[in-house]
């Protein structure tokens, strides 16, 4: 289970890299996996528009699963990744890099203290194994 | 063996069927509204016959083998019902003729109204919804008119355990209300202390199964009712599985307020590959006037002379019509039939022998298969397809390797509170005989998962085809093929 | 015991296995207030007697062989091939179930394939489901399409009043929880222009009829542009036999083309099971409701058919499924496919074309009857409206002394249409018949 350090981390399974006053996010490895083949992603939130910490700005689809995919803090968004529409398995094979979903303008910087980081994630993603 | 699509089979000019000629004078076709092309394929009587014949080779159904799909209830269609619905007088007679010239119709629609009534517990019955999620579309609209007329408008939450068959929310959704979900507890019950959590004043109902997914009856039912009841909240019924309860127990006697029953599940109408189904509701007193309609009513009684007079009557509250028309009315003559010949004692012996027959499965394979829930099941109990010892093996692959033995699998990964689920549903109409091979088969099954898994990885072998790629099917979505371009015949 | 094979033997050793001395003993769990009620039922009878009692009720119908049925308003009375019945007989077909197993369902899927393609050479769509109940809920779930195409934030939809009375009905009824306003059908008056001014940017779908409920046939293509304009999808509910002669609603522009399949051979059995037909362009199909076959390969390289897209309904979405159908309408979208391939391209425009001359026939014989006009000043198809001399009612009940089963009473849903009579003529009417009719008819204008 791939759970890079420099990145934060939600329950939803989203990560987040903060770069300054702007931040990236996509789904973890261990949702990939959950998920398995993706298929199809839908972008719900429109590029300029603000969203609140826990609102869904995509949907992905594999053949088994559909997932909403929250904002892991409040923001307005700047960039949504095209990419993905003509290849969703990028979501599958490189969840952190390739395949971030949305880059989103920071609206209050205090809400990144209530996520997890790597070492806490990584036991969340432990506890849930049965 | 593939078999050609309909257009690869196409040739251009070949006739199927042959019609005569008008037989008045021909009047001109309008102007600019009439289509240049009409794709559709041509094919010869024998073609087509040939074609879906073969067609229909490739399935599985319950009149070639075992099909213990769980929830599903896959029992023995007799023939006598595909033979009645086709009679001429009820085949050939149209929805909107006269109801004075449909009194057979009504006659029929009338008496499975009543009986259906009876079996669950109910005051009232519409038999419009024409399937289980249309019966529970309904059923939810009416508790919400019900707490609407009465000035009740915050009541917006719908509780279901997570148990329940995806359309219980789905439906929810479509009501315009909240799903809450419930969890269940260690006996595959509802968890009461979470129930009691969540009754409130913003209550508009439960929805329940029962017996459960988990093929388990409610140990504490009266409890769950009440304490729903207890905050102005109304009850309503998933019934599937009442092949169970067939003279064992009346919902409406427990306290359902409203229930939709399934006549292409409990009542024997065929699958159809997908339906038609039909899925009337039961309505407690107090809910009656609020079912779609209209519904059949007796407007003049009968006498020793002249049978009653029937009517098609719109419910006074009504929530509306759900479909056009009347309902599934091909589909109630099949169910009309079977209760008939089932009668009183016949129903009950439905129930016992569901009930038998899959605590037979259940004591029998429960040493090869994990049984969460191992206590007396109803008609069907849920299995978990896998163990330590073989990591690899999941329920898909034992579900495909059963397809080799001649068996259509159980229903595979619901409910989803029990991983790799195997629900198995052997239902009334089969034998010990067919139950003994199916026992044998998991437990082969269960050692080539130790022994050989590969054997289970790459089944099905014996079936005509392999396993389809579902991603591909997603992915490259192919949903239609296009006539082909004619080959010139100049 | 009915269909229950156990015998007393079998019985003992399987309570044996079990544990247990009787069956009751199973039924623990039951509240003992309430268990084991007695049913107030008739007892059991033999197959040969239930078919007895059948048999008699269907004798209490009027049956359309036994009359010239002129009554049409959704549901029609046309010739069925024989192949139809013999296939949707074949128990691979009828005693199988939803397709969840793909390797042992290929028949059933592959039907389904193919009739989602001549659903789509039909209408002139590009996508269809494997069916809806029926044309009214496949018009519902097209109004909940649109909704959740537009992400819920538009909250009107236009109804035209020519759409099916029952159709319209069931709007009301499935949406009646979505806080949505339903303008349009207030006034028969409201056609195609007076509907495209109702279009605004909260309007999410304008649904119209062809041919509609009275018959006509109008050219929608305006409305098509208005809607576009308007951001709103157009649905056009379609009789499909029909299209086998008119210009398909793919080509004046619709989004979504639902309908009934029941003149597709399905009998008219009081009303049902019929077939909801739902079709769209394909970029809303996976806000889509209902499965939908799709093509893939196996693992042996054979092509073969899966349900897909399955993300979208019940069983995996649950809350957040664009719909809760689940079971549909199966073995009579089979019956519609295999009616379509018996009659194939040459038959269908011919039943059509059989109609529409009959039904002119039929009008024109009517119209020069003192006290009878025609109503329509569209072109019209099969159906068409008669003002009569007095009440429908009254007239239906002199017809059915000769034998013939008078049309629809539209007065009773439109109060400015009383004694207004909607007349329906299939290629099962002779022309002996339409000349009855309108002696039949002659005798009440003269009374």
């Amino acid at each position: 289970m791939n759970i890079p350090e420099d990145l934060k981390y939600t329950e939803s399974d989203e990560w987040v890299r903060v770069e300054g006053d702007t931040a990236t996010t996509g789904v973890t490895d261990y949702a990939q996996d959950q998920l398995s083949d993706i298929v199809y992603v839908e972008y719900v939130a429109d590029v300029g528009g603000t969203l609140a910490k826990g609102e869904a700005h995509s949907a992905v689809e594999s053949v088994k699963a559909a997932a909403d995919v929250y904002m892991p803090v409040g923001g307005t968004i700047e960039a949504v990744n095209e990419a993905l529409t003509e290849s969703p398995e990028l979501i599958n094979s490189d969840p952190y890099g390739q395949a971030w979903l949305v880059k989103f303008k920071i609206s209050d910087p205090s809400e990144l203290d209530g996520l997890m980081d790597a070492a806490a994630y990584k036991k969340y993603c432990e506890e849930r194994e049965h | 063996m593939p078999e050609p699509l309909i257009y690869e089979i196409s040739t251009p000019g070949r006739v199927g069927i042959t019609l005569p000629e008008p037989d008045v004078p021909l009047a001109e076709l309008p102007e600019g509204l009439t289509r240049e092309e009409l794709p559709l394929p041509e094919l010869s009587e024998m073609d087509v016959v040939r074609h879906f014949v073969r067609l229909s080779q490739l399935n599985h159904g319950v009149d070639i083998g075992f099909y213990p799909l769980g929830s599903c209830t896959m029992k023995y269609n007799p023939k006598i019902n595909e033979d009645v619905c086709r009679l001429p007088g009820f085949a050939l007679t149209h929805p909107l003729q006269d109801p004075e010239t449909a009194q057979g119709n009504l006659a029929l629609m009338y008496a499975l109204q009543e009986w259906l009534k009876e079996i669950g517990g109910f005051a009232g019955v519409s038999l419009q919804p024409a399937a289980g999620a249309h019966g529970e579309l309904t059923g939810i609209l009416i508790i919400r008119a019900y707490h609407l007329s009465r000035g009740d408008d915050h009541r917006r939450k719908i509780l279901v355990p997570d148990s329940a068959h995806g359309t219980n929310p789905a439906t929810t959704t479509m009501s315009g209300m909240e799903v809450i979900e419930i969890p269940s507890d260690g006996r595959g019950n509802v968890d009461l202390d979470e129930l009691r959590k969540h009754c409130g004043e913003d209550v508009a109902g439960l929805m329940l199964t029962n017996p459960s997914t988990l093929g388990l009856f409610e140990e504490h039912v009266q409890e769950v009712v009440d304490l729903i009841h207890g905050c102005g909240g109304l009850v309503y019924g998933d019934g599937a599985n009442m092949n169970a309860l067939l003279g064992i127990v009346r919902p409406g006697d427990l306290g359902f307020d409203v229930l939709h029953y399934n006549l292409h599940k409990t009542f024997s109408t065929p699958h159809g590959g997908g339906g038609p189904g039909s899925g009337p509701v039961g309505a407690a007193e107090h809910l009656v006037d609020f079912l779609p309609g209209p519904v059949v009513e007796v407007l003049e009684e009968g006498s020793e002379e002249e049978p009653p007079l029937y009517g098609l009557v719109m419910p006074k509250k009504s929530i509306g019509r759900v479909k056009a028309f009347h309902g599934h009315f091909g589909v109630m003559v099949r169910a009309y039939a079977y209760l008939r010949i089932q009668g009183k004692q016949g129903l009950r012996e439905v129930a016992d022998y569901s009930v038998l027959n899959a605590n037979y499965l259940r004591v029998h394979l429960r040493d090869t298969y994990k049984v969460p829930f191992d206590r007396v099941c109803m008609h069907e109990f849920v299995a978990e397809g896998r163990w330590p010892d073989a990591p690899d093996v999941h329920a898909l692959d034992i579900a495909k390797r059963l397809m080799d033995f001649g068996f259509h699998p159980p229903t595979n990964y619901f409910p989803l509170i029990v991983p790799e689920a195997l629900m198995i549903e052997p239902t009334e109409t089969e034998s010990k005989a067919t139950l003994d091979a199916f026992i044998e088969a998991m437990e082969t099954i269960a050692r080539e998962a130790r022994e050989n898994p590969d054997v289970l990885k790459s089944a099905p072998h014996a079936t005509p085809f392999g396993r389809l790629d579902e991603v591909r099917a997603a992915k490259q979505l192919v949903l239609c093929c296009k006539p082909l371009e004619p080959v010139d015949q100049s | 015991m009915a269909y229950i094979p156990h015998t007393e033997e079998e019985r003992r050793q399987m309570l044996a296995a079990i544990g247990v001395e009787k069956i009751e003993d199973l039924y623990k769990d039951i509240p003992e207030s309430v268990r084991f009620p007695d049913l107030q039922l008739p007892g059991p009878i033999s197959e040969m007697e239930a078919m007895g009692e059948l048999q008699a009720l269907s004798e209490g119908n009027l049956e359309v062989s036994h009359a010239s049925c002129f009554l049409g308003a959704g549901a029609y009375h046309h010739f069925i091939p024989s192949v139809v019945d013999h296939i949707l007989r074949r128990n691979e077909f009828y005693t199988a179930y939803t397709p969840y197993q793909p390797e042992i369902s290929q028949g059933t899927l592959q039907a389904i394939f193919e009739y989602q393609s001549v659903m789509c050479e039909l209408t002139g769509m590009e996508v269809s489901n494997a069916s809806h109940y029926d044309g009214a809920t496949a018009l519902a779930e097209a109004a909940i399409m649109a909704l959740n195409h537009h992400r819920r934030k538009r909250h009107k939809v236009v109804l035209s009043p020519a759409i099916h009375p029952h159709y319209r009905q069931v709007v009301h009824t499935y949406t009646q929880g979505m806080g949505l306003t339903i303008v349009g059908e207030e006034s028969c008056e409201n056609g195609p222009e007076k509907l495209a001014a109702m279009l605004d940017e909260d309007t999410t779908m304008v649904a119209v009829q062809y041919p509609d409920f009275f018959g006509n046939i109008h050219d929608y293509a305006a409305l098509a542009a208005a809607a576009a304009e308007a951001g709103a999808l157009l649905t056009v509910v379609v009789n499909p036999l029909a299209l086998g002669m008119l210009k398909p609603p793919g080509e004046f522009g619709a989004d979504i083309v639902v309908g009934d399949g029941q003149p597709l051979g399905i009998p008219l059995s009081y009303g049902g099971p019929y077939l909801g037909i739902f079709t769209s362009r394909e970029k809303y199909v996976r806000k889509m409701a209902g499965r939908i076959a799709g093509e893939t390969v196996d693992s042996r390289g054979q092509r073969g058919f899966v349900l897909t897209l399955t993300p979208r309904e019940q069983h995996i979405r649950r809350a957040k499924a664009t719909s809760n159908i689940c079971t549909n309408q199966g073995l009579m979208a089979l019956a519609s496919l295999v009616y379509l391939s018996v009659m194939g391209k040459q038959g269908l425009r011919k039943v059509a074309e059989l109609c529409y001359h009959k039904a002119h026939y039929a009008a024109s014989k009517i119209d020069a009857l003192p006290g009878f006009q025609l109503w329509n000043k569209h072109p019209f198809f099969h159906e068409f409206v008669i003002a009569c001399p007095g009440p429908v009612g009254e007239i239906n009940a002199h017809l059915l002394d000769y034998d013939i089963l008078g049309g629809y009473d539209l007065g009773q849903d439109f109060p400015e249409l009383k004694d207004h009579m909607l007349l329906a003529v299939t290629e099962t009417i002779s022309i002996e018949e339409i000349e009855d009719l309108v002696e039949a008819l002659e005798e009440v204008s003269h009374a």
